[in-house]
């Protein structure tokens, strides 16, 4: 028999790893970019450099405000992560654990945030704070964080005790076990990789976000990325760009272990 | 028996901190949103009043900018859908090992924080930047282009930027899609395209509007892409609610612009869920 060649296969088969190709090339290229730029050996941030050093790296070391906004942003994120991981795993509980409406009620409110325009609800708890009277601090962009963090720790932490089989449960109450032992000995065992993914994401989410902070931070609170967006849009420095080198590699670093431990690319989907 | 029935009507009671921390810290800022729209006067003398909206439906240059925002949203949503789509349906597909290597380069990005690899586009785009020389070495253009500061970068960019949203859930709907389905489809004599049209691309509708959604919220909100690629000329919603609040301390009319922002976006992501409703009913019954 003959092999004639399916064209209409062939082309659709091409046309789909076309436009796959472009759209990998198009994922990663930001990322190759910028370090290999963070290498750069030049005073001017051309790409590609023509020559390589570690000489931008060694200037974060004596840029002190830089240092200051990225110190304040890891303590944000921190405060931010354990307060939504108490707050949204808890919840998260309550809301797996029931059928009713209000559970789902519930559910698509704490959700929300995700949807909503991000500054809007910024803007909406500055005055709230300002109504209150309570100044710009870490409080205030800690709580902001917390509203726009907390929906990824919902999810996956929502997501995984739906893996969890009730009867596990059952058993370890019926052998006589507390709640509170089954949660620590049963429950949060078989939940934590959905915790911990949520945590990760929760973290970085609220490491990178700018269109909250800019409304609750203020002078003495500046968070590391309206600090780098300012730099960019500004004098576009070449320390930016190692400084966005360290967050791309403590990115990669953390997502590589976090995958290890967690399993973490599961509960993206 | 009763201690269990106990049991079980105390659970709600874990979801008491959270639904405490949402009323105060965020169902009550949005409220106050929307009462401080009303405020008829600037300095918030407590006159009440539609002149906040009228003010912002008068003027033909806000409507542009509402329309621009949301226009620029469809685009980029298209695009992503359009380059994501391919992609999904390949992870689907391979290998165990290679599937697993995609997804990692696709979730990549989404934890990568938005002002670098927007800053990354800035290198990429600009007017010495590989994308123009690549263009210009290709003769697909004689001079380099404008993209940095132009509706086209911000496009790009936003695609690039939100592409992993769209990505994901398409590739959750079609890994759940029976391939004995297609198998069938070509076996009575259906070519690829065909198959793909009237066998894939339905059955992975619910895919596409949760894509669709998430894609079409982040672009019409992406403040940092919006301003950085867009620069000063360019005005969106996002910066222009910033504009009003910040710099000019306009609380009421931002106030204002930022609920007529919120309803349009709701609005939309209403109709889509509303879409795949009726899409559902005429698939399955």
């Amino acid at each position: 028999m003959k092999r004639v060649v399916d064209w209409n296969e062939f082309s659709f088969k091409a046309l789909f790893w076309l436009l796959s190709l472009i759209t990998v090339v198009a994922l990663i290229a930001p990322v190759v970019v910028i370090l290999m730029l963070s290498f750069t050996g030049e005073e001017a941030l051309h790409f590609p450099p023509t020559s390589y050093s570690f000489r931008w790296y060694k200037a974060l070391l004596s840029a002190n405000e830089l240092q200051e906004s990225f110190i304040i942003s890891i303590k944000v994120a921190a405060i931010t992560v354990t307060a939504s991981v108490v707050l949204g795993v808890s919840a998260a509980l309550a809301i797996a654990r029931s059928q009713k409406a209000w559970a789902r009620g519930l559910e698509t409110l704490f959700m929300s945030p995700l949807i909503l325009p991000a500054l809007a609800f910024g803007f909406a708890a500055l005055m709230m704070f300002s109504v209150l009277g309570i100044r710009p601090s870490l409080f205030t962009l800690s709580v902001g964080h917390i509203v726009v963090c907390v929906p990824f720790v919902l999810r996956t932490t929502l997501a995984s005790l739906a893996q969890l089989d009730p009867a596990l449960l059952d058993c370890s109450v019926s052998l006589g076990a507390s709640d509170l032992y089954t949660f620590r000995r049963v429950t949060l065992p078989l939940i934590g990789r959905g915790v911990a993914s949520g945590a990760f994401i929760a973290f970085m989410s609220s490491f990178d976000n700018v269109p909250v902070s800019l409304f609750l931070q203020d002078a003495r609170t500046q968070v590391l990325p309206i600090y780098l967006w300012d730099i960019i849009q500004n004098q576009l420095d070449n320390r930016a760009a190692s400084a966005c080198g360290v967050i791309i590699i403590g990115t990669i670093v953390l997502m590589v272990l976090m995958e290890r431990f967690a399993g973490f690319s599961r509960f993206m989907k | 028996m009763a201690g269990a029935m106990e049991k079980k009507s105390n659970e709600w009671r874990l979801a008491l901190p959270l639904t405490l921390f949402f009323v105060v810290f965020f169902v009550a800022p949005l409220f106050l949103l929307i009462g401080i729209s009303f405020q008829a006067e600037r300095r918030m003398t407590g006159a009440l009043g539609l002149n906040q909206y009228t003010a912002f439906l008068g003027d033909r240059l806000n409507l542009e900018v509402l329309g621009d925002t949301l226009l620029l949203g469809v685009k980029a949503t298209l695009l992503c859908l359009i380059f994501g789509y391919p992609l999904a349906w390949l992870i689907a597909r391979v290998s165990a090992r290679l599937q697993a290597l995609l997804i990692f380069l696709v979730i990549l990005p989404i934890v990568t924080s938005v002002v670098v690899r927007t800053f990354a586009w800035i290198v990429i785009l600009g007017r010495r930047g590989i994308f123009n020389d690549a263009i210009v070495a290709l003769g697909l253009s004689p001079t380099p282009l404008h993209l940095l500061f132009s509706e086209t970068g911000v496009v790009i960019v936003l695609t690039q930027v939100q592409m992993p949203l769209m990505v994901l859930p398409l590739v959750t709907v079609l890994q759940r899609i029976d391939p004995n389905l297609a198998s069938a489809s070509q076996a009575l004599g259906a070519s690829a395209w065909r198959t793909f049209f009237k066998i894939t691309l339905p059955l992975s509708m619910p895919g596409i509007i949760a894509g669709v959604i998430l894609t079409y919220t982040a672009c019409v909100t992406a403040f940092v892409t919006q301003s950085l690629i867009g620069g000063s000329r360019l005005l969106y919603m996002p910066m222009m609610i910033f504009q009003q609040a910040m710099d000019l301390q306009n609380w009421p009319f931002a106030a204002a612009v930022s609920v007529m922002f919120m309803i349009s976006v709701l609005v939309i992501v209403g109709l889509l869920v509303a879409l795949s409703r009726s899409r559902a009913a005429q698939l399955y019954g």
